[in-house]
């Protein structure tokens, strides 16, 4: 998606191809295309695209995909350390105004 | 009934609503856009219709943040539809699904209390594709008997859409991240320091007055103008000129892009003699500014729609040390270059 493309291989995502039926879910919800069917099983073919936001895995009838899901947020991240919780958004709290 | 945006009443008494925006709903938008009671832009959850459906007519779920409920109902002009609404406190469908609002559970919920499958002879609900991130299609559907269809990314494709058969092309699917896109961004950017904003050049407007003889309002006024004209320079270049032109800026990681386009502009303004004339005046603002941008344009990584969380933990163990580093060593170096004369 013409150059924006973050950070290679730092995501967790992993497919178990095993699993997999072939049912599509993960190349419908993917919002970067990082699925492609191939021979009736899907297949990681964009791998550094991914941004982890756990749709995948959601709807992935087969419990054939995890990812370790979360916000790709500096200061969600921040948040997370200040409080000593996962990374949040937290557009809930007093004051806050992101996404 | 008194919202303005209600029309009339449809069977199942269903409030309906206008697929038109009136001039309140305009103003509305540019308000939200700019950060203006952007927290609380709720609408009531719940079932709505839009033009006279029927029985038969398809359900589009979406979020009650007004401005996505707007983008919907607008979509949907021409249409007759019903629009199911989950209570997702006021945050739009991807960081609703992200925090957990937007959810299997909520979309069961709604399901449910609306009794939908009264209002409705089939068993479809059209899920925007970005609400997958907190819903399980299979488990919606063996909780209420009702299919989700993951409809398209946005809301202006759901014509084209249906006259598909209810098929997104990849193009509909695939999230993007255009100049426009992330030009609407920039106003909200803008807000984000809130009241530093005011605080901040505050603090350098007063120790301006500082010299080598002690203090002088005259320079607190002529020398604090300038070093607020520089941190403003440095804010805009950080989270309104990096996030615009993210794409053609090198390196990867926003830190580093920010960091970049916070030295580019030092550099003109060095240039113009804006820096100061001492060196070490000069080298603290240069700690400053980059500092400064760097972390303004990390944090657009929050508002890009292609960053992971792994990416951005990875960036940030270096990034954050630095821009802490470099900000601290910038301000000292700024009021020694004030109280001793060199």
């Amino acid at each position: 998606m013409n150059g924006l493309v973050y950070l290679k291989n730092v995501v967790t995502l992993e497919l178990d191809q095993e699993k997999c039926n072939g049912c599509l879910m993960c190349t419908i919800v993917c919002p970067h295309a990082v699925f492609e069917i191939q021979n009736k099983r899907a297949e990681i073919v964009n791998r550094d695209l991914c941004m982890e936001c756990g749709a995948c895995e959601k709807n992935c009838p087969e419990n054939a995909i995890t990812v370790r899901s979360g916000v790709g947020c500096a200061a969600g991240i921040i948040n997370g350390i200040l409080r000593g919780t996962e990374p949040t958004c937290d557009c809930s709290g007093p004051g806050s105004s992101c996404c | 009934m008194n919202k303005h945006y209600f029309t009339g009443i449809s069977i199942s008494s269903v409030p309906q609503v206008s697929t038109i925006w009136s001039r309140h709903d305009l103003w509305e938008t540019i308000k939200v856009r700019w950060s203006v009671g952007r927290m609380d832009y709720k609408i009531e959850p719940g079932i709505y219709a839009v033009g006279n459906p029927e029985e038969s007519s398809p359900v589009f779920v979406t979020a009650n943040f007004k401005l996505t409920f707007d983008h919907v109902r607008r979509a949907l002009d021409n249409m007759n539809a019903w629009l199911l609404v989950l209570d997702t406190k006021g945050i739009n469908v991807w960081c609703a699904a992200g925090k957990g609002t937007f959810s299997t559970k909520e979309l069961i919920r709604q399901i449910n209390l609306t009794g939908l499958e009264k209002i409705v002879n089939h068993h479809k609900v059209i899920v925007p594709q970005l609400g997958a991130v907190g819903v399980s299609a299979h488990k919606v559907k063996s909780n209420t008997g009702f299919s989700v269809i993951y409809g398209p990314v946005r809301a202006k494709d759901i014509h084209d859409f249906m006259e598909a058969g209810m098929k997104a092309t990849k193009e509909m699917r695939a999230v993007n991240f255009s100049t426009w896109d992330r030009l609407k961004l920039v106003p909200v950017e803008l807000a984000y320091g809130k009241y530093y904003l005011i605080l901040v050049p505050a603090i350098f407007l007063i120790l301006s007055g500082l010299n080598p003889k002690g203090y002088s309002v005259d320079l607190a006024y002529t020398n604090g103008l300038k070093s607020v004209f520089i941190l403003l320079i440095a804010y805009l270049t950080g989270c309104g000129i990096t996030p615009v032109l993210l794409p053609w800026i090198p390196f990867r990681r926003f830190a580093l892009k920010g960091l970049l386009t916070g030295w580019l502009a030092a550099v003109i303004l060095a240039y113009f003699h804006f820096l100061g004339s001492s060196y070490l005046e000069i080298i603290s603002w240069f700690l400053m500014t980059g500092s400064l941008s760097s972390f303004l344009a990390m944090n657009f990584t929050g508002t890009s729609t292609f960053t992971s969380l792994s990416g951005v933990q990875k960036e940030m163990k270096t990034a954050l040390p630095m821009q802490i580093g470099m900000a601290a060593l910038g301000v000292i170096a700024w009021i020694i270059s004030k109280v001793i004369a060199l």
